[in-house]
């Protein structure tokens, strides 16, 4: 019994092999594998119409994929690009979209909203946050259901550059705090290295290269090691950085 | 200086979708959208108006109303053509006091609150239906927006062949016009529903009736409403054109009767009549989007 527990928590909450999607004949994703471990925080790195995103909407429930093997836990929740909120229904019914609003739902929203910064903000309607709050309000209906995988889809993508700085910053305790397994999508080399374990390199469809990140939390740019790092993850994205004359 | 700027702010702030149903056009953008974004939206309530405003606003009508009081008096206003407003205040009076007002009026509003009902809920709950599945609109769509291409007035003769004239012809002409316009509005709010917001709902456990309970008619709401507000006006002009053939009772009856009799101060009190039921119409959409969309007052984005 214990034995079988054990494993059971050692197992990999995410499993993708060999996935291959196409529409049409564009191949999306050919022969994709990834793995992710319970409380693990992967960033996936690619290009813009690379497949990162399409294979994050496999994980979710929202694409099919045509061939391989796709095992995700059904305890997973999605930040999308925009905070997609029901305009109509108040921040806190927002949080629990989709749940029965029983007392301890709506205590479970404030204590989230709490969590994200917004406390007593349950009563505010959409309209009337700013990006990073909407942004964060997406955030805490993500976590409030205590999901065992957390997908980001570039979540960070459409806020200033200042309130992305604090963002990044809340995503990353709050993930320490609830320990989900956590796919980060993104295009933006800093952000995967200080916010994840390891990164993953998106190329020609499947993962190219894998890396640990090998900097000590909390991570700042400009550690040691941090610019040769982001060079070699640039390289492997088929970009040379250098900006000005020779 | 300080005059220009007021002036002009006061001319950018009048409503133009009330103006634009009050035409029978579908404003392109939702209700209360195009209205004006008001200072103070931590608190939620509109800025109250300078007294100042007001007056500017009242200024025309009031001057409107003053010319007619002067002219008729000095007799510029040739009274046979156009009656004095105390002759149509005293027209108003007798036409309440010997209940002759309230028979007709009585009447016309049971006529409209029928083909309303009937039009208005066949329109919605077609579009609902054509809007959320596809063998709804498959089926429903091609053939509603042909009928919808018909002027529902040219079928009133047909109707009086069928029908005679009792109130059967009346009801469906007024509800044929309801109808379109509450059909169109919620099949394309229905339908325009983001489809982003529509995955969100799903990927955190919508299906099936709670995704359209809890995202694609609170969603739709905006729309409908427009088609609501354009549905009303229009079955008031469907209410004055049916009365206006062979009908025994009503408003419009009651303005047929006054042009055979030259009685001009009853027509022009029934023109005011016509003119305050659509203001009402008007009034009372807009405390639905208030009821109902109370979030659309607020907000920092438009």
């Amino acid at each position: 019994m214990s034995a079988q527990t054990v494993q059971d928590t050692a197992a990999p909450t995410v499993v993708v092999e060999n996935v291959g999607k196409s529409y049409g004949d564009r191949t999306i994703l050919a022969d994709f594998s990834l793995t992710l471990r319970p409380g693990e925080f992967v960033a996936l790195l690619g290009a813009s119409g690379s497949g990162k995103t399409t294979l994050l909407r496999i994980l979710a429930g929202l694409e099919e994929h045509d061939s391989g093997t796709v095992e995700a836990p059904a305890e997973r929740t999605v930040v999308f690009q925009e905070p997609r909120l029901v305009a109509s229904k108040r921040v806190g019914s927002n949080v629990i979209l989709g749940q029965r609003s029983t007392r301890d739902r709506r205590a479970a929203a404030s204590a989230a909203l709490a969590e994200v910064g917004l406390g007593g903000r349950e009563a505010a309607w959409p309209t009337t946050l700013s990006g990073g709050e909407a942004q964060r309000v997406a955030l805490a209906r993500a976590l409030v259901r205590n999901p065992r995988l957390l997908l980001l889809d570039e979540p960070f993508a459409a806020l200033d550059a200042l309130t992305r700085i604090k963002m990044q910053a809340l995503v990353t305790e709050l993930c320490h705090e609830h320990r989900p397994a956590v796919l980060l999508v993104t295009h933006d080399v800093d952000e995967a290295i200080l916010l994840a374990d390891r990164v993953a390199v998106l190329q020609d469809g499947k993962v190219g290269v894998e890396l640990e990140v090998p900097f000590d939390r909390p991570r700042r740019r400009g550690v040691p090691g941090f610019g040769d790092f982001r060079r070699r993850l640039l390289l492997e994205l088929g970009v040379e950085e250098a900006i000005g004359a020779a | 200086m300080t005059t220009g700027t007021t002036t002009s702010r006061a001319l950018a702030e009048a409503s133009p979708v009330g103006a634009a149903a009050a035409a029978g056009t579908v404003p392109a953008t939702a209700p209360g959208a195009a209205g004006p974004r008001t200072g103070a939206t931590s608190s939620g309530r509109r800025k109250r108006r300078s007294p100042r405003d007001v007056l500017l606003r009242a200024s025309v009508p009031t001057a409107i109303l003053a010319l007619w009081f002067l002219g008729s008096a000095q007799g510029w206003i040739d009274e046979k053509q156009f009656p004095a407003p105390w002759q149509v205040g005293s027209a108003f009076v007798e036409l309440v006091s010997t209940g002759v007002l309230w028979e007709n009026l009585s009447v016309s509003l049971g006529r409209v609150a029928v083909g309303f009902a009937v039009g208005g809920l066949l329109g919605l709950t077609l579009g609902v239906v054509a809007g959320l599945f596809r063998l709804g609109d498959q089926l429903l769509d091609p053939t509603l927006q042909m009928l919808r291409t018909i002027p529902f007035l040219a079928i009133a003769p047909l109707l009086i062949l069928w029908f005679g004239i009792d109130e059967r012809p009346k009801i469906i002409i007024i509800a044929a016009a309801a109808l379109f316009p509450l059909y169109l509005n919620t099949h394309s709010g229905v339908r325009n529903v983001d489809r982003k917001i529509l995955e969100a709902g799903k990927v955190f456990g919508l299906r099936g009736l709670g995704l359209v309970r809890h995202v694609i008619l609170p969603e739709a709401i905006p729309s409908v409403l427009v088609g609501l507000r354009v549905s009303l006006s229009v079955s008031l002009l469907a209410l004055i054109v049916a009365e206006m053939s062979n009908a025994p009772r009503g408003i419009g009856f009651l303005m047929v009767s006054a042009q055979q009799y030259f009685q001009m101060d009853v027509l022009v009190v029934c023109v005011l009549i016509y003119a305050v039921w659509g203001l009402s119409v008007d009034l009372v959409v807009r405390l639905l989007e208030r009821v109902l969309l109370p979030y659309k007052r607020l907000g920092r984005k438009p």
